[in-house]
């Protein structure tokens, strides 16, 4: 089986924080991770590699430091990382990043399966998976829980819902995007470590994916921002008084904007 | 690409302190922007001598954007019934639809229907797209995006909503990129820009750590989703009129490379405590196992999970995966509401970093007050018994339901 | 402090301590509770290329020396002393073989204890000896092919729970110290059995079981070295082991020592943290500096034996008991700083106390460790 896994680092975004009054970004001690999703994407397809044989490749569109991210995919299974980078993405919204990934992806050939997290923990906007599929016409399934069994040309897998989960099965080549539940990632073993620290990971830029620059980064995304803001800061500590109606009514005003 | 006029810059540093990714920083005495730019435009606005721009080459624009009109609103319909995000999303969607002065739709996909359309249009919805077939009894994306994009490009709407549930997130992005436009996901609020009627949606991003307010400028539709509970129905007018449109799909439309084998309904405890975003939280202030319903309810309500003290994990009320403290859980919601707990540090340690805290306890003298944003001094058996009621009635009651 | 490893030590570091974190610590509480063997831990560990970290490359290991297993186990013990002496143990097992068993027996054994596929076990403390290993009296009798083993086993780390045993008889009591030697039993031969899980005060998640030999028949391939060469081995592979054993002081000694002062920070009374009070700081101090020192000590110790050096008994002796004592302290310190909640089972401290004892008995409790110190410095003073 060819597997792609299609993997991102991000800030650990639990120490991300802005500061009202200035709006900027604590930018000490955030560190920078793979994407938690994506750990568990590529557990997946290293266990279907390790089940079924053949080869799992990592893929990242970032900055050169992105890099990083895919020797950790390395030293965890992958047998090859590409690191699709160029100035001209940034900027890009889910929309020229699936355009830039299909790109990718077209450049790598044949491919069975590709896997990604459900979401990246900065962006946390689950689009770039499904979006990806359908640039490149296939077919997926997004929320995958558990990966029952696979042949050469179907996929039989749990894919979760609201009250419960569906039990599909998908044609291949496809995509998935894959919950916490499927697996426990496993931890970088030493061998891949070592192989990582010599990994050199295939570098594609725009030219060599002959993308069109009317496509790309910022100039080719659909949405743009317009504002970034803090949430409303919590500094008043407010005792709310009355009967418990009263109490009820105004907590629930309080609290309208976040339900 | 941010473009810096290295003259006409004065190395004062301002854009440095406004940038919110440290991208832009002085050096020899001009800014140098570097990768982790995402060309937001914050230090553009903040620069006072005007040496940052960005360059914004002319996009094709699609030029009939003004032939867009209308706002939808994709209703999910499941286990047959519609899922309470659709009328949510109907009471956002009057509101946009009245101030662009066109008309509300609602898009029903699936398998007996029976006249469930009705309740769209008591809703709020002056027209609603009903399609029904076999092949939609269970939710597949090939189908429901190709119906639902299909409708789009012969209707046009200019915005389409739908709900931030396991479907919605799944198939609306294959959706918006078939239409090859702009979707922003999980918005927490949604409003039109006066100007020029464009569709503003903010969004949480880091977490929830950042807010964020984006625009899909030079395509239609405009696509948003929204979770549950974030937005308010309006009141059902069982009396309102509206159209139903049958819709016969083209089959062609109704292939689907992936098949649904079954499907199975779970009631699991599933859920981790540390990923919710709403925990309701009950202490030994709940006195027994059928006050700790109570709390149960309020979760359930909120769409939130369940937690507790560790007096009423060892009381029994409730299992220890549900508890939050030093020998419990440490989590960090976006509302963490505390019931009848007293706020001992065991148990603060746990919550303290939450977004925002509710207390209710009966000792105003209670240490949970000290790190509370909302204080509630009362009596649970008062307050809960309030809040359940007020909450169902928030939640709408549906004709039938 | 800084104790510039080299990349491929740091690599160690940091797999070892990913493991720690993500699957040691937060299991080790129920473990202990239950009482149960750390299997998937292990397979984990396996999966990460560890168990071979000491083996030559040739049988598909890592090729590391005693550092390197220092290094590992370090950040094992700071999760559970008992899951790191599991991972110990089979080292402790594989080393008979890797010391004195011939190329064949290495060949049959080694890859597939690198590989974690197996895990080994020493078998030599019996009911009659402890710190006098010469009164062993399980026999073994040549039969035609075969070795027969007749005795019982006491207190076998891994056992029941091991496939591989490296265990010592004696094969001629007139010949005396040079009376005994080393064989490899695997668990499906037969006559071999396990005793009762033994109930213990602290390790509680590794199995400590008898080892029973009745007529145990194993082919005379078997056996590990030339004949009479048991109690050389046995001494050359705890001269081995013993930074190991340190090791799991230092890292049991760190985690006591984050907690406490976790713990100090956050604890307020009389109006402040306790932290601020010098009797507190004065105890977190004395604790920190025993802390250091014992790992500066156990570094420098398997530094040295990475050398070959050929006087290393002493020094692995010193940094055992240095550390060992060390981790009883600091764990009983921790505690106290702790206080009533220290004693509680809901906090991790107690635990690391109960295990903190084992480390001052097993592998040569820590009188003999003063023996061995005391002869040697007479037998060097001597020299000169």
């Amino acid at each position: 089986m060819k597997i792609i896994v299609c993997v991102k680092q991000v800030p650990d975004a639990k120490d991300v924080r802005l500061d009202p009054k200035t709006n900027t970004m604590a930018r000490e001690g955030v560190q920078s991770i793979m994407n938690p999703y994506d750990r568990h994407a590529l557990e997946a397809a290293v266990q279907l590699k390790e089940q079924y044989g053949g080869t799992v490749t990592a893929l990242t569109m970032g900055p050169p430091q992105a890099e990083e991210t895919l020797r950790e995919a390395v030293a965890c299974g992958a047998d090859d990382a590409v690191l699709v980078s160029d100035r001209a993405f940034a900027g890009a919204d889910t929309w020229a990043t699936s355009y830039t990934l299909a790109m990718a992806v077209r450049k790598l050939g044949d491919f069975d399966l590709i896997v990604c997290g459900k979401q990246a923990i900065d962006g946390d906007t689950a689009q770039v998976g499904p979006g990806l599929a359908q640039r490149l016409d296939i077919p997926y399934v997004a929320y995958a829980r558990k990966i029952h069994s696979c042949t050469a040309d179907k996929i039989r897998l749990e894919r979760l819902m609201d009250d419960g989960y569906d039990l599909v099965e998908m044609r291949l080549p496809g995509l998935l995007t894959v919950v916490k539940e499927v697996n426990e990632p496993r931890v970088p073993s030493l061998k891949g470590k070592m192989k990582a620290k010599s990994l050199k990971a295939t570098v594609l830029t725009a030219a060599d994916l002959q993308a069109d620059p009317a496509c790309l980064g910022l100039r080719g995304s659909t949405t743009q921002v317009v504002r970034v803001f803090s949430p409303e800061f919590k500094a008043e500590r407010c005792m709310l008084t009355g009967t418990a109606a009263e109490q009820v009514d105004q907590l629930l005003n309080k609290l309208e904007s976040l339900l | 690409m941010l473009k810096i006029d290295i003259d006409g810059c004065i190395g004062c540093g301002v854009c440095e302190s406004t940038c919110t990714f440290g991208a832009i920083r002085v050096e020899d005495g001009h800014a140098v922007v570097g990768d982790k730019c995402t060309l937001c435009g914050s230090c553009v606005e903040a620069c006072e001598v005007g040496a940052l721009s960005i360059e914004r080459t002319a996009k094709t624009v699609v030029s009939d954007l003004d032939s867009w009109s209308g706002v939808w609103v994709f209703a999910e319909f499941r286990d047959g019934r519609i899922a309470p995000v659709a009328f949510e999303l109907l009471g956002i969607g009057r509101q946009l639809a009245d101030q662009r002065a066109v008309p509300l739709s609602a898009v029903l996909l699936g398998a007996g229907l029976g006249e469930h359309a009705r309740e769209l249009i008591g809703f709020g919805a002056d027209r609603v797209y009903q399609v029904e077939h076999q092949a939609l009894a269970s939710f597949t994306d090939d189908a429901y995006g190709n119906i639902l994009a299909d409708l789009a490009r012969v209707h046009k709407p200019e915005i389409i909503l739908a709900g931030a549930t396991a479907i919605g997130r799944s198939f609306i992005p294959r959706v918006a990129t078939m239409l090859a436009t702009g979707l922003t996901a999980d918005c927490t609020d949604l409003a039109i820009r006066p100007a020029d009627g464009v569709l503003l949606q903010t969004r949480p991003a880091f977490g929830g750590n950042i807010m964020a307010t984006i625009e899909c400028p030079h395509t239609r539709p405009q696509m948003a989703t929204v979770r549950p509970l974030v937005m308010k129905p309006l009141p059902f007018e069982a009396t309102r009129q509206g159209e139903i449109v049958e819709v016969s799909p083209d089959s062609a439309l109704l292939q689907s490379r992936v098949e649904v084998m079954e499907s199975i309904r779970e009631k699991g405890d599933q859920v981790n405590i540390t990923e919710a975003d709403i925990l309701v939280s009950g202490g030994r202030g709940l006195e027994s196992e059928k006050g700790f319903a109570l709390v149960r309810e309020v979760a359930e309500l909120l769409g939130g999970a369940v937690a507790a003290s560790r007096g009423a994990v060892d009381s029994g009320w409730v299992g220890y995966p549900h508890q939050v403290g030093q020998t419990g859980k440490t989590v960090c919601p976006k509302i963490y509401i505390a019931c009848g707990i007293s706020g001992a540090i065991q148990h603060l340690v746990g919550m303290q970093s939450s977004d925002t805290i509710v207390a209710i306890n009966r000792d105003e003298n209670a240490p949970i007050f000290g790190v509370a944003t909302y204080g509630i001094v009362g009596n649970v058996f008062e307050v809960l018994p309030q809040l359940i009621e007020r909450l169902k009635e928030r939640r709408g009651g549906k004709a039938g339901n | 402090m800084n104790y510039f490893l080299t990349e491929e030590q740091q690599m160690i570091v940091d797999v070892a301590r990913q493991i720690t974190d993500e699957k040691i610590i937060p299991q080790r509480a129920e473990l202990d509770e239950k009482e149960e063997f750390p299997t998937e831990i292990l397979r984990a560990i396996a999966k990460a290329d560890l168990f071979g970290l000491y083996i030559p490359e040739q049988y598909g290991g890592f090729g590391g020396g005693s550092f390197d297993m220092v290094l590992a186990l370090e950040q094992f013990a700071r999760g559970c002393v008992g899951i790191a002496t599991s991972f110990a143990a089979s080292a402790l097992g594989a080393y008979p073989i890797l010391i004195s068993g011939s190329d064949e027996l290495k060949e049959r054994y080694m890859p597939v204890i690198a590989r974690g596929e197996k895990w080994a076990a020493f078998g030599l403390t019996e009911a009659n000896a402890g710190s006098d290993a010469s009164g062993i009296q399980t026999t073994a009798v040549l039969d035609g092919d075969e070795w027969v083993l007749n005795g019982t086993k006491q207190w076998i780390t891994n056992a029941g729970d091991a496939q591989i045993y490296s265990v010592i008889a004696i094969t001629d009591r007139s010949k005396g110290p040079r009376g005994a030697s080393m064989f490899v039993v695997e668990d499906t031969d037969p006559g071999f059995s396990y005793g009762v899980k033994e109930k213990k005060l602290g390790i509680r998640a590794s199995s400590t079981r008898e080892l029973i030999f009745k007529d145990c028949r194993i082919p005379k391939d078997r056996m590990i070295g030339r004949q009479g060469t048991g109690f050389f081995t046995v001494m050359r592979t705890l001269d081995l082991s013993r930074p190991g054993i340190a090791s799991l002081g230092i890292g049991l000694g760190q985690a006591a020592l984050d907690e406490a002062v976790n713990y100090a920070k956050q604890r307020v009374q009389f109006g402040r943290p306790i932290i601020s009070f010098q009797a507190v700081q004065h105890i977190l101090a004395d604790m920190a500096i025993q802390l250091e020192a014992s790992r500066a000590l156990v570094y420098a110790t398997s530094r040295y034996i990475d050398t070959d050096a050929k006087d290393l008994s002493k020094y692995s002796s010193m940094c055992k008991v240095m550390a060992t004592d060390m981790a009883m302290k600091v764990t009983t310190d921790a505690v106290q700083i702790l206080a009533g909640y220290g004693y509680m089972r809901e906090y991790p401290v107690e635990k690391m106390m109960r295990d903190a004892k084992i480390l001052q008995i097993y592998e040569g409790t820590n009188q003999i460790q003063r023996n061995v110190i005391g002869q040697a410095l007479n037998k060097e003073y001597s020299r000169s």
